[in-house]
């Protein structure tokens, strides 16, 4: 926070077009004040109708049990648990981009966090939703959590991995929630005095009463950075915490030290390609070509080669480690994952996770928004697999052969993985409808409009 | 005679330079209205660093040693339970939960604690009901305590930094 802020007549101004904070409003808000346009609506009917056929499963598999899912003896945990970890993780590339990024000063985040918030909190709203249809008995979820009870009171098992998940998952969830909310506040009070009738005056309540004062300006950016140093350490550990799920069994293939920074790593390599799936969309449907810059796109591809990198690299050092410690059904796991009845899908999960962020080196491609956009597919589609390689065949080739099965998902499980597409698209467009998909506050701040030795004014 | 002078400005370095003057000079500031944080702006008006980081400290302390006091407790106290042969008093395998409460304290305390310092709720009403301050202007608000503000002075000063609007409030209004 220093005064003396030199900007490098050398460096590239962060947000196009020489615009002013005005305009900035104006064109935030512009989406949010006409009628919605043909193209929302047919999004947002597709991702509707999703949930819906979501909505039906869920309730499908509620009348009828687990049963209705390809899950066997052998193969307990299969679309489920794979749904769950890829959602938790395309959540974390929002709270690296808010949070860390933030402590970073990389202020090219200002762009891209407000959305980038809004995916983690709806991504892990997705990923509550199947741990919470696995348990059966959805009805009796409270159980998790450890309240007096009649029962004893029968406390909750503190040294299962499991019940460190709820409160991973929880407490992330909530200071995603309150990080986003606190962001908005400001944007909401500038939406407030545009607005009139009853969007005035639920703006009005969500907005605390801001005007602006610098007084509480002053409070508002100490807690801000105090959450963004909170969130950091809590994205690292809520990834770490879903990785022991796997890691504290005595499943060969899930029993390694390794899990935790792979995992981690994993979820932002996802979570930033699922940010450019959105970004890339939202920038050219909602007109945001000025704030939205070639700056910002090809940062997060480098982001990506980056954690591709290391992802790549727990591949190799899995298999590396599954040789080198002789234990033979360790060695098994990892040659039957690679040429074993799920080969199919661990070589769709190599090509997509290792093969394509290479593709990022080159600028060219880096500046091609379609080709961009089409990676950021094919890396969110090998990271689904990465998480089904590592839960189905480890599990599919039990201790016993006379156990050995295959697992193919049935209709229901398919279509509640849909389901959960729709629940989070769903969000997103009345996200990108109701709410301001740019920080506002953050933006103007970052205009160099204003200021003497500004980098876009002249 | 109190009054206060109202003054808008719509570039961040006038607002700068104007609040720097008006320490200097020794006016009061009541509070300077922006629609995003500008930075320099704490040291011009002479604000004091926040002490809400050690509130922040304080509650992720006491959620931490909460939580990890309630797990002994409820495993080794309250129902002892032989889970799998391991120790009732399991420390380590406390370690997450305790981490995550510390987190969920820390950070949803401080967020209470910054609306109750800064009187931010759902029903408050603005101190402030000027659109353009959370567009693209800025508002100064200073108050004339003693003989020292001459309003004709202190106007003289404020255009010279470029402000485009002056406005004088009688004391019983506003903030």
């Amino acid at each position: 926070m220093s005064t003396h802020e030199v900007y490098s007549t050398l460096r590239e101004p962060l947000v196009d077009g020489n615009l002013t904070p005005a305009d900035v409003t104006r064109d935030v808000c512009a989406p949010m004040d006409g009628k919605p346009s043909g193209l929302w609506w047919v999004g947002f009917l597709i991702a509707v109708s999703l949930l819906g056929l979501g909505v039906a499963s869920v309730a499908y598999l509620m009348a009828k049990g687990i049963g209705v899912w390809g899950l066997n003896r052998t193969v307990g945990w299969g679309f489920d648990i794979t749904n769950f970890v890829f959602w938790v993780g395309i959540g974390h590339a929002g709270t690296l981009i808010s949070a860390v990024l933030f402590l970073f000063r990389q202020r090219w985040r200002t762009a891209v966090n407000r959305s980038a918030e809004a995916m983690t909190i709806f991504a892990v709203m997705c990923a509550g939703l199947f741990p919470l249809i696995h348990m059966g008995r959805p009805w009796l979820a409270y159980f998790v959590f450890p309240y007096p009870n009649t029962r004893g009171p029968l406390w909750i098992n503190f040294r299962s991995a499991l019940c460190w998940d709820v409160f991973a998952i929880s407490t992330y969830f909530l200071i995603s929630l309150g990080f986003w909310y606190i962001g908005l506040v400001p944007d909401l009070a500038t939406l407030r005095d545009r607005a009139q009738g009853l969007k005035q005056k639920l703006f009005r309540f969500f907005s605390l009463g801001w005007d602006g004062g610098f007084r509480t300006w002053h409070r508002y950016e100490t807690v801000y950075l105090l959450l963004a140093g909170l969130a950091t350490p809590l994205v690292f550990s809520v990834h770490t915490i879903v990785s022991m799920d796997f890691a504290t069994s005595v499943i060969p293939g899930w029993h390694t030290t390794i899990f935790p920074p792979y995992f981690v790593s994993g979820a932002i390599f996802s979570g930033l390609a699922m940010v450019l799936t959105l970004m890339l969309i939202a920038r050219k449907t909602m007109h945001l070509e000025n704030y939205i810059t070639e700056r910002h796109v090809g940062a997060m591809c480098k982001l990506i080669i980056a954690t591709g990198g290391i992802v790549a690299a727990a591949y190799a050092t899995e298999f590396f480690i599954a040789w080198y410690s002789g234990n033979e059904y360790e060695r098994f796991v990892f040659i039957n994952r690679a040429f074993g009845p799920y080969a199919w899908a661990y070589w769709t999960m190599v090509t997509c996770n290792v093969l394509t962020p290479q593709l990022f080196w080159f600028s060219k491609i880096r500046r091609n928004f379609l080709i961009v956009w089409v990676l950021s597919i094919l890396i969110n589609v090998g990271m689904w697999f990465e998480r089904f390689v590592i839960i189905v065949t480890s599990l599919h080739r039990d201790f016993l052969p006379s156990s050995w099965s295959y697992y193919v998902p049935t209709k229901i499980e398919i279509a509640t993985f849909a389901g959960s597409f729709g629940l989070f698209f769903t969000l997103f467009f009345l996200f990108c409808r109701f709410l301001p998909v740019l920080a506002m506050a953050e933006v103007k701040g970052v205009l160099g409009y204003g200021r003497s030795r500004g980098g876009g004014d002249s | 005679m109190n009054r206060r002078i109202h003054a808008v400005f719509n570039r961040e370095d006038q607002i700068l330079a104007a609040t720097r003057d008006c320490r200097e000079r020794g006016y009061e500031i009541i509070d300077v209205f922006t629609p995003y944080p500008v930075h320099g702006l704490d040291q011009a008006m002479g604000l004091k660093p926040s002490l809400l980081p050690l509130a922040c400290f304080g509650l992720g302390i006491f959620g931490a040693a909460a939580m990890l006091y309630f797990q002994i407790w409820a495993s080794a106290v309250d129902w002892p339970a032989n889970i799998g042969g391991k120790p009732l008093n399991s420390l380590p395998a406390f370690i997450p939960v305790t981490f995550e409460t510390a987190i969920l304290m820390a950070g949803l305390g401080i967020i209470f604690v910054l609306f109750t310092r800064t009187g931010l709720h759902p029903f408050r009403k603005p101190a402030i009901t000027d659109p353009r301050i959370t567009d693209d202007h800025f508002l100064l608000a200073i108050r004339q305590t003693d003989a020292e503000l001459h309003p004709r002075l202190a106007e003289e000063m404020l255009r010279e930094h470029g402000a485009i609007e002056i406005t004088e409030v009688p004391t019983e209004e506003g903030p």
